[in-house]
């Protein structure tokens, strides 16, 4: 298994006043070729500010620490014109919003032509053939008028199957989709993640796909990985994690998703207390003040990822669940 | 004759020439929870605007108790606001920065003039704190001290001190951690059950909406195209768009176990989402473009709403003609 993106002991920090705001805590991963890796994990968890680190479009006041490479290339230490070369053509990523992702005074065809322009270096007119055969790779009917409109033109969906088309246009050899259906109503979603997993199988294309929502990951990951507070807590493949969730907060998560189909309960399950705000110190494990299990060696000793026995299944709990 | 709390009939709502609300009409029932989905753009938010009357109704009667509310004077709609509050899905956004969490939470207090003291009204306020889980002593904070749950607990309390008798409610848990979106679903069933409110539960959520709701409406392009009892709707829905909203809602647990993810499953909603603009969308059935099993008659003729059973209203051509036969 050859990993195209790896990242080894990141730290990503920000100053907020006199305090440390700690984004991101000492993780390491590694992203296969073709691979489609699901990181899950509630809004502060530093699950996109860990891959805005990746393409290094955090602003300045950040200050990250660690390693992170991509398919050769040194993230970290390369300079802006290095990382150009892989930004936007090898690499890409698609927001929650594609709305604000877009250009609104430009055509789609233009925006999506200047892509293959620019990494490419293709001439205009087979750059509008090549957007052409793309936005119809992505479902988008009638794409000869969808090339001359402007972006609030399209619906929501249509918009982020347009950005998916962009993202796409160089080949990249990993894709960032951070949040891509959360704007979007079910059955839009289920479009976009159906496109995704023909486009990226088609393409032999990694992925990295964020979100909140087990199940829109669960449609599309190989592996996943849960982030809480910053740091992964648990990490296996797709089936395994849902399955045997061993990190509490994973079992949580998973049961604040009611089956449709099952009998309703009387009260909706929820987790007490919020996750601890990104500027707060630890000591001991993060989820201790909300966890059901927790004992009093983990309200002061931080629980590292290890392996939890069974291959490829990594976890950070004292006591996890079936062992 | 005993009225329902609130009846909708024949609403419809224009923005200039676009009708956002074309002929929806139901019941709700003093202390009932009715849910309301669709799609963004199907006119939900509108809805509950237009049952606020912060959005004109072009056509159609809304009735509190029997007694239309739009020919109602303005004086006579100030007064009767009491009875009707909502809470929004942005609970930061929609709190006052520069208001302490009891100015906020007396604000309907003072506003409806109901001849309490300050120091009465501050005993319903710190009443009010405990009773949506927060303390008392937090009442001289501001809103930026709060996380997005806390915060909804203060839009909760503020919308419940004058015990209203409907409470709307667009999307409250959408902004908030799945984690979290229990606690407050929770809190709603509580105070619903102690006092009871009626509730328009308005969210794109379908698990929790079939928690809260004891009936819930479909809606689809500004039609309303399916009601019914929530384990009716649930277990056995009629209207294409209900089972293709369904369908599309990925289990975790489920494509674990091997069950087709949700583009596979809802061949209907693998289909492009714009079919149809708007104009031609007000001729025959909103949803045909997208519709597995549209005939021509779909592209004609407006579905009517019909019962099918007591209970459970349809409108479609397809189910009514009785030629569509789901396995």
């Amino acid at each position: 298994m050859t990993a195209i993106l790896s990242i080894d002991r990141l730290n990503v920090s920000f100053r907020s006043g006199d305090a440390t705001v700690a984004a991101v805590r000492d993780v390491s991963l590694e992203v296969a070729a073709a691979e489609c890796v699901g990181i899950v994990g509630e809004s502060g968890s530093g699950k996109t500010t860990m891959f805005m680190a990746v393409m290094r479009l955090l602003a300045r006041g950040a200050h990250i620490d660690g390693g992170i490479h991509f398919a050769g290339v040194d993230m970290l230490g390369s300079a802006a014109h290095e990382l150009n070369r892989v930004r936007g053509s090898r690499l890409t990523m698609i927001f929650q919003d594609p709305m604000t992702a877009l250009t609104p005074h430009l055509t789609i065809g233009r925006q999506l032509c200047e892509v293959l322009v620019t990494h490419a270096h293709m001439s205009w007119s087979g750059a509008r053939r090549a957007a052409l055969d793309m936005l119809e790779r992505v479902r988008i009917p009638d794409p000869e008028r969808r090339l001359r409109q402007h972006p609030h033109e399209l619906s929501g969906g249509m918009r982020q199957r347009v950005m998916i088309g962009m993202s796409l246009l160089c080949n990249p050899s990993l894709l960032i989709a951070d949040e891509p259906t959360s704007a979007l109503d079910v059955t839009v979603q289920a479009q976009i993640i159906e496109i995704l997993r023909v486009l990226r199988r088609e393409m032999r294309m990694a992925t990295v796909l964020i979100s909140h929502d087990l199940g829109v990951v669960a449609a599309l990951a190989d592996r996943i990985l849960v982030m809480y507070a910053g740091r992964i807590v648990e990490g296996a493949p797709m089936r395994m994690l849902l399955q045997r969730a061993a990190h509490p907060y994973t079992a949580a998560l998973l049961e604040c998703m009611p089956d449709l189909a099952a009998p309703r309960v009387a009260r909706m399950p929820s987790l007490a207390g919020t996750a601890p705000a990104p500027s707060e110190r630890e000591s001991g494990c993060a989820f201790a003040p909300r966890c059901p299990r927790a004992q009093a060696r983990c309200r002061h000793e931080r629980p590292l990822l290890r392996a939890s026995g069974v291959a490829d299944h990594d976890v950070a709990c004292h006591d996890p669940l079936g062992a | 004759m005993n009225h329902p709390l609130l009846s909708v009939r024949g609403l419809e709502v224009r923005f200039g020439v676009t009708r956002v609300l074309d002929d929806v009409g139901f019941d709700l029932q003093a202390g009932e929870t009715l849910g309301l989905v669709g799609e963004s753009g199907s006119g939900k938010s509108t809805l509950a605007r237009a049952i606020l009357r912060l959005a004109p109704a072009a056509a159609g009667r809304i009735l509190w108790s029997g007694e239309d509310m739009l020919t109602w004077s303005a004086a006579r709609l100030r007064r009767h606001r009491r009875h009707m509050q909502l809470i929004f899905q942005d609970p930061l956004a929609s709190l006052n920065p520069r208001m302490s969490v009891a100015d906020a939470i007396a604000e309907p207090l003072r506003i409806f003039g109901t001849g309490l003291s300050a120091r009465d009204r501050r005993e319903r306020v710190d009443a009010m704190l405990e009773r949506v889980g927060l303390s008392a002593a937090v009442a001289d904070r501001y809103p930026h001290e709060f996380s997005g749950g806390q915060c909804q607990r203060i839009g909760i309390a503020r919308a419940m001190i004058l015990r209203p008798r409907l409470l709307i409610c667009d999307e409250p848990v959408s902004s908030l951690d799945v984690s979290i979106q229990g606690q407050i679903v929770n809190l709603l069933a509580d105070l619903q059950h102690e006092w009871g409110t009626a509730m328009l539960f308005i969210s794109h959520n379908l698990a929790v909406v079939r928690h809260l709701s004891h009936r819930v409406l479909v809606l689809y392009r500004g039609r309303l195209v399916e009601i019914a009892e929530v384990d009716t709707l649930f277990k056995s829905p009629v209207h294409p768009y209900t089972r293709a909203l369904l369908a599309a809602v990925p289990d975790p647990r489920r494509i674990a176990a091997g069950a087709r993810t949700p583009g596979d499953a809802a061949s209907v909603a693998a289909a492009p989402d714009d079919g149809l603009g708007r104009a031609e969308a007000t001729r025959g059935c909103a949803f045909r473009a997208r519709c597995p099993t549209a005939g021509s008659v779909c592209e004609s003729v407006v579905p009517p709403l019909e019962a099918l059973a007591p209970g459970h209203m349809v409108a479609c051509h397809v189910t009514r003609t009785g030629s569509l036969v789901y396995p």
